[in-house]
């Protein structure tokens, strides 16, 4: 657009680069998710995921010496291992809190009274004395290692194939999907006729019942909660599946409605009315005409309530889950995590990434129509 | 029987059964009650025309009238009664209302909500306005918006654990594995520091007030100098003015306090435990993720501004920044409204990033999660459901402009 007058703007590059910190913010918080949930344990506690891919050199927690005494050629020896890590290096160790660093790996370190102690730079340390050191307190090893960067697909491993892991995502993850799939097809089928009715078919009243959806599109399903439970339970249905079905119907009833009826609106008005010259019904007008050309919009109003079925806490809470825990969803799972896992990133950000994969996939698969479902739904 | 199955034998029951009753119930009209033969074609066929939309709406009709229409007149009839032990209902008037209003929670909850309201919409707008214009000027521009766009697609649960990871936080002699605690104690009190944590922020805030004076300026000009025509709409524009200056208010004590704030530097920060503060630190989440909404959809409209309205600008001399808030910004005024009022909706019902990043503790409450708080956990329907009509009356207005809106397109 500066072009237009024949020089190029100045701000060129200012653009790129304020494009470009914009960019790096959004996706910041995301990519750490990503990341950590590739990292193992040790190294997530110990430094942030922007040094995942930096050797780390830092001084571990203090060990103190402990393990099985054999006696070898009259000495007391005790071997051990400072860290399971096979690829780290120790740096610098000490025995004392003041000079952790005094010496180098291969050391021998004289502890007073003839005991010594040397370790070596894959973590092995050895301590050796000419009497037992049963019932003393031993001395503690300070070390500095520095740890390459370390990879894993483990936590997925643990997250989604040990069905003995109380922590585990594939059950949740299955009845999500149970949720999911009848929650998003349902809706679209009820809504299609519906909408097709208020595009194309001339009936009293018929106004007024589109305003009342536009209407609908915006009550909280926050009103929902009780008087519908209440409902489930005295027809018999209580918390489970079913309900959990007809409810996310019901919630998404509007906007489908209402997404449906404004493309099937825009279809040529000839094609209609030479089908019904020749003789068709409104029904074979139905699913023969106006069903396949509003494929775009039936794909991207799939996508929105595929989107809101998967994301969905609050109607899982109160419809489903019930005492026994069976029906857990990905998300509910997610937020007792959160509670009893608060420290152990690794199966947050592993539970966390699983549950996000799914709808990140589609979204990137199916962007197009899903730009296209939120124009046709907001700038009317 | 398993729940897989289950599902599949929904599927296969809702969706044939609503195929087969569209299908019979059609068949049934035309061929059994108004058969298009015989004497009577011509008024049968009028009549099962008069008949079949409604056939066609039924199952959609029953469907909203029982899971939306029906609940709100329910928890308005919940809202004045109460409970009694044994079951069954008794009518106690406003009781609920004046109990609720009694709690310091239910004002809490109220005012973080209205901080939300003001928040997060206008962060998601200006962000997602500056991300239109930016990306719409570069090659790499797609890219860019798909990104930002990106989440979206992700479960506030899941936006919640993202950004715990970023406000984590560890004792002070460990290392920061959150970003947010990694950065701070980058800062040490020296020049940097008072540059970029008490300069920048304060003229951030003082530029918000002066923005915000400005539209308080305009919405009080008409009242003040009525100049002929129809000023209309005097109480909302004083309202609108009365809330413009209690937000200059928050916003000039807020700065006074950050330049005369002795900050803790070098000590990491529980980011979700400082009151105040912390509901913004939930707020950003929201932003994060409806930004790349409101970019969507003013991207779209940035691109129907007409071409020859900025060729014009750019003939007379206008420069970028002319170009952008004197041309594009007033001729999409009217999307940017839609943005800012659909966000709107989704702060209202905010619930699950409060839920699951601090439960309304340390004075991060929300209407919503105060309502399932009282739904679920204290178990009391009365208070409960008289917060729902809080939340319904905020939305109320939007409702109607919305309706308002619709009507007049159609016609």
């Amino acid at each position: 657009m500066d072009n237009v007058v024949g020089q190029k703007s100045g701000l060129t590059w200012a653009v790129h680069i304020s494009m470009a910190v914009l960019v790096a913010l959004w996706l910041f918080p995301t990519l750490g998710l990503f990341v950590s949930s590739f990292r193992t344990a040790d190294q997530i506690a110990t430094s942030g995921w922007w040094s995942a891919l930096s050797t780390q050199e830092r001084q571990a927690p203090a060990i103190r010496v402990g393990g099985a005494e054999v006696e070898v050629d009259g000495r007391f020896v005790i071997e051990g291992r400072l860290f399971t890590a096979t690829n780290a290096e120790v740096s610098a160790w000490g025995t004392t809190s003041t000079a952790p660093t005094a010496n180098v790996p291969g050391d021998v370190v004289d502890l007073g009274d003839g005991v010594t102690l040397s370790v070596a730079e894959d973590g092995a340390y050895v301590l050796s004395s000419p009497v037992t050191t049963e019932g003393t307190r031993l001395p503690r090893i300070f070390s500095t290692a520095a740890t390459p960067p370390e990879f894993t697909l483990q936590n997925y491993r643990a997250i989604l194939f040990e069905p003995s892991n109380t922590d585990g995502m594939s059950k949740a993850f299955f009845n999500t999907l149970t949720v999911t799939i009848p929650a998003t097809i349902i809706p679209i089928v009820v809504a299609a006729f519906a909408a097709y009715a208020l595009a194309w078919m001339d009936f009293p009243g018929r106004a007024l019942l589109i305003a009342a959806i536009v209407g609908l599109l915006v009550v909280p399903l926050q009103l929902a909660l009780i008087p519908l439970l209440k409902l489930h339970n005295e027809i018999g249905i209580g918390k489970g599946y079913l309900g959990t079905w007809l409810a996310h119907t019901g919630f998404g009833l509007p906007l489908a409605i209402y997404l449906l009826r404004n493309y099937m609106v825009g279809l040529p008005r000839d094609i209609i009315e030479c089908a019904k010259v020749d003789g068709a019904s409104d029904f074979q007008i139905f699913t023969r005409i106006i069903l396949p050309l509003s494929f775009p919009a039936l794909a991207s109003f799939a996508i929105f309530q595929f989107l809101w079925t998967w994301n969905d806490l609050l109607v899982s809470l109160v419809f489903l889950i019930d005492s026994s825990g069976e029906t857990t969803v990905m998300t509910k799972q997610i937020v007792e995590l959160l509670g009893t896992r608060g420290g152990n990133w690794e199966i947050l950000a592993t539970a966390a990434f699983i549950s996000i994969a799914v709808p990140l996939l589609v979204f990137f698969a199916m962007q197009k129509y899903l730009v296209r479902g939120l124009l046709a739904g907001s700038v009317k | 029987m398993s729940p897989a199955l289950q599902g599949l034998i929904t599927i296969i029951i809702g969706v044939g059964g609503c195929v087969a009753y569209f299908y019979f119930s059609n068949l049934f009209l035309d061929k059994v009650l108004y058969p298009a033969s015989g004497p009577k074609a011509g008024r049968n066929i009028n009549r099962a025309n008069m008949i079949r939309p409604w056939l066609f709406l039924a199952p959609a009709l029953i469907a909203l009238s029982v899971y939306l229409a029906y609940p709100v007149v329910e928890t308005l009839r919940l809202s004045l009664t109460q409970r009694v032990p044994g079951g069954g209902y008794v009518w106690v008037g406003f009781d609920n209302y004046v109990k609720m209003s009694g709690e310091p929670k239910f004002w809490e909850a109220l005012r973080n909500n209205m901080l939300w309201l003001i928040v997060v919409p206008a962060m998601s707008t200006a962000f997602g306005l500056l991300a239109a214009q930016l990306s719409d000027r570069i090659r790499w521009g797609n890219l860019a918006k798909s990104l930002i766009f990106m989440p979206m697609a992700i479960s506030f649960v899941g936006a919640a654990v993202i950004w715990k990871l970023v406000y984590d936080t560890r004792p002070a002699d460990q290392e920061q594995i959150g970003i947010m605690n990694a950065v701070w104690l980058a800062f040490d009190g020296g020049p940097a520091s008072v540059l970029f944590l008490k300069i920048v922020p304060v003229l951030g805030l003082l530029g918000f007030a002066f923005a915000v004076g400005l539209v308080a300026w305009l919405l009080l000009r008409p009242v003040v100098r009525p100049s002929g025509a129809a000023a209309g709409m005097v109480p909302l524009r004083i309202l609108g003015v009365l809330v413009a200056v209690w937000l200059i208010w928050v916003t000039l004590r807020g700065a006074i306090g950050l330049i005369g704030a002795d900050l803790p530097y070098g000590v990491p920060q529980t980011w979700l435990t400082i009151p105040f503060w912390n509901s913004f630190f939930l707020m950003i989440v929201l932003v994060w993720i409806q930004t790349g909404f409101a970019m969507v959809i003013l991207s779209a409209a940035l691109r129907g501004v007409p071409e020859d309205t900025i060729e014009a600008a750019i003939v007379d001399g206008a420069n970028p920044f002319q170009i952008f808030f004197k041309i594009k910004v007033p001729q999409i005024m009217g999307t940017i409204v839609v943005v800012w009022t659909t966000i709107t909706i989704v702060v209202l019902k905010v619930f699950d990033i409060v839920y699951a990043m601090s439960n309304g503790q340390w004075e991060t409450q929300v209407l919503a999660n105060y309502m399932y708080d009282k739904l679920f956990r204290a178990n009391d329907w009365g208070v409960g459901s008289a917060s729902a009509m809080v939340i319904m009356l905020l939305v109320t207005p939007i409702l109607i402009w919305n309706v308002y809106n619709a009507r007049k397109e159609m016609r």
